[in-house]
């Protein structure tokens, strides 16, 4: 009866073989194609590199100007651009500048690269169903499973650095983007792609014409959401060697400097409210031509 | 009777997994809830046989669930059928290629739907011009005649607005608008005015009556409402659960209903309005009384006889007559014919 008692597990010798054989060839494979795999990542790490350098070496007032500007022209609101402005010249004030610019940075290229790689993911899901079952089990672990387990062996693979913080950040908040692209094009009125069809249109034409502009308030959610879980990754990447604002949070945790991790909190917080509330506004003014009225 | 534009020979579909197999056992008299209960499958439509002239208004007509959307799909080929030809111009629209079919669509046979099915996102003029610029059709040339088309329907103006911005009836004239817009041949409505509201359908029908004066297509239209049905149709083709069950000229339909249920679908319609005095008539050219002519539907003629006081009438064509016409025969042919004597009868 032994066996009800105690699980019949796989040897002791045996476990550790096992897990001492995988460790091995994957160390084996990360000194083999570690540079290979650098050298593929270059042009994001230049791209970023550049991108951060670009912002530290505007002058702060036009960074200011900037940012107000592109919260007015996403939100049309004044009190939304005058917020961001007041965000930023606080933020400056309080010893942040450089860190928040890394930040920014970070944010703007992991959320390009979400949208890059992401949208056409989606619309490739939204017209297999085999493919949509074998992306979501997929975008599932990339969600759940704890941060440190894939942020091992991508330091392993890549060192500690900007790109593996990158890719930490890539893998988490690129499902969103994925799934809601997805769900958009799948939810598009099938009486106005029967129209499509009944007028000819050819799978593009219908792609580019109806279903992602029907699709698009629920793509812009999902992009909405990338940033919003990019933002939430930047104190872990900053674990592995990212500069930003996580840093500071991370050094206060370590030697508990409550006002310093209060203070870089805050401004991550800050970043997250202005760029939600801007791509929401965008995305909803995007929408305007569905509101009812007539005669408008 | 005009040439045949459109040619459907012993048309079936049949919904599920197995259709092809189903179709033997409906050829052997396999009814439609047999076929569900035992198979598992819909029977769509069964053995559809419709000659449908040019230049005329097709009108196919039943209740929900009688296959009248799913025949008209088939035409364009939005639904394959399980068996059967669809012959277009001669052409059998079945063997197409895929990029066959898409010109057949961009050219040939454009469509107007229940639930209008415009883009949200573009402006009227954009949603006129969607068949056009599907087949690249220059900016310039779209839209001037897209304008016109927009004019045409009574919606200048409104060029810039959104869907969203107008009413039901002036969002199916844009549904029109973009189906004339392609000058194709064939006209598909399916249920184009049953989401408007009685006055609207009317003014819709009106305006559809009108166009079709001047410019004469092949119109396939699909209602669930007999007086459309009657208004508009020049043929009309009655299905009922997949099957043809009577076709005919409206006069043809009223006076000779073919069973029990086209007779209950037309035992509340007024007749007086919709017969025609030609349908009545004798032919003894002869006698006193007004002139009416034989198109002249008999409650006008009836007002004629009465005014002019006269118990008979001369009914010409062209001009000219062709025969005679009783107020007894009237009042006989208006008189609602006996009910269903074959006891209660539902249909779904």
């Amino acid at each position: 009866m032994s066996i009800l008692d105690e699980f019949p597990a796989m040897g002791r010798q045996d476990l550790r073989d096992l897990k001492k054989g995988i460790d091995g060839s994957f160390r084996e494979f990360s000194r083999g194609y570690g540079e290979a795999i650098e050298n593929f990542f270059d042009p994001v790490l230049r791209a970023l590199v550049w991108f951060e350098k670009l912002l530290l070496a505007t002058p702060w007032p036009l960074i200011i100007l900037i940012v107000a500007g592109l919260a007015y022209l996403g939100s049309r609101s004044w009190k939304l651009a005058l917020g961001a402005a007041v965000s930023f010249i606080l933020i400056g004030y309080f010893g942040m500048w450089e860190d928040t610019m890394s930040t920014v940075a970070l944010i703007s290229v992991a959320t390009i690269l979400c949208i890059v790689i992401g949208i056409p993911i989606g619309i490739m899901m939204s017209r297999s169903n085999r493919l949509q079952a074998m992306i979501t089990p997929i975008l599932d672990v990339m969600q759940t499973i704890p941060i440190f387990v894939y942020l091992l062996p991508v330091v392993m693979l890549l060192g500690i650095g900007k790109v593996p913080g990158l890719i930490a950040v890539l893998v988490y908040a690129m499902p969103p983007v994925v799934r809601l692209t997805n769900l958009g094009i799948r939810l598009v009125d099938a009486e106005i792609l029967e129209a499509a069809d009944a007028f000819g249109a050819n799978p593009r034409q219908k792609l580019f014409d109806v279903q992602i502009p029907l699709a698009l308030p629920n793509i812009f959610a999902g992009v909405n959401q990338t940033i919003m879980m990019a933002l939430a990754m930047v104190v872990i990447a900053s674990m592995i060697g990212v500069k930003g604002l996580g840093n500071p949070v991370l050094q206060s945790i370590q030697n508990q400097y409550l006002t310093l991790g209060l203070m870089n909190g805050m401004a991550i917080v800050a970043l997250a409210i202005i760029f939600d509330r801007v791509s929401q506004q965008y995305g909803k003014r995007l929408q305007k031509h569905r509101e009812g009225g007539h005669g408008v | 009777m005009s040439k045949t534009k459109v040619s459907i020979k012993n048309l079936y579909k049949i919904f599920g997994p197995q259709a092809e197999r189903m179709v033997e056992k409906v050829k052997g008299g396999m009814s439609k809830t047999e076929l569900l209960e035992k198979h598992g499958h819909v029977l769509g439509l069964k053995d559809v046989n419709l000659d449908i002239p040019q230049r005329e208004m097709q009108v196919i007509m039943g209740l929900s669930g009688s296959g009248k959307s799913t025949l008209i799909r088939h035409v364009n080929r939005l639904i394959e059928p399980t068996a059967g030809e669809m012959i277009v111009d001669g052409e059998d629209v079945l063997g197409m290629s895929e990029e066959q079919l898409r010109e057949f669509r961009r050219r040939k046979a454009s469509m107007v739907f229940q639930k209008f099915a415009l883009l949200p996102h573009r402006t009227i003029m954009d949603n006129v011009a969607y068949g056009l610029k599907i087949r690249n059709t220059p900016v310039e040339e779209a839209r001037e005649r897209c304008q016109r088309w927009i004019d045409r329907v009574g919606l200048g103006g409104f060029e810039n607005h959104y869907p969203a911005q107008l009413s039901g009836g002036m969002q199916q004239r844009v549904g029109l608008a973009r189906a004339l817009a392609t000058d194709a041949e064939i006209l598909l409505m399916d249920e184009a005015f049953s989401a408007l509201d009685p006055l609207i359908r009317t003014d819709m029908q009106n305006v559809l009556l009108d166009l079709q004066e001047e410019l004469h297509k092949t119109v396939i239209f699909i209602t669930h409402d007999l007086d459309e049905a009657l208004r508009i149709g020049d043929n009309i083709c009655i299905l009922r659960d997949g099957e043809v069950v009577q076709k005919g000229s409206p006069q043809q339909i009223i006076l000779k209903p073919a069973d029990d249920y086209v007779s209950d679908f037309i035992k509340d319609i007024n007749r007086a309005r919709v017969l025609e005095v030609g349908s009545v008539m004798n032919g003894k050219i002869a006698s006193k009384g007004p002139e009416v002519d034989r198109s002249m539907a008999v409650e006008e003629a009836m007002q004629a006889m009465s005014k002019a006081d006269s118990k008979t009438a001369v009914v010409t064509e062209n001009g000219k007559a062709v025969g005679a016409v009783t107020l007894d025969q009237m009042i006989a042919a208006i008189a609602r014919p006996a009910a269903g004597n074959k006891g209660d009868k539902t249909y779904r």
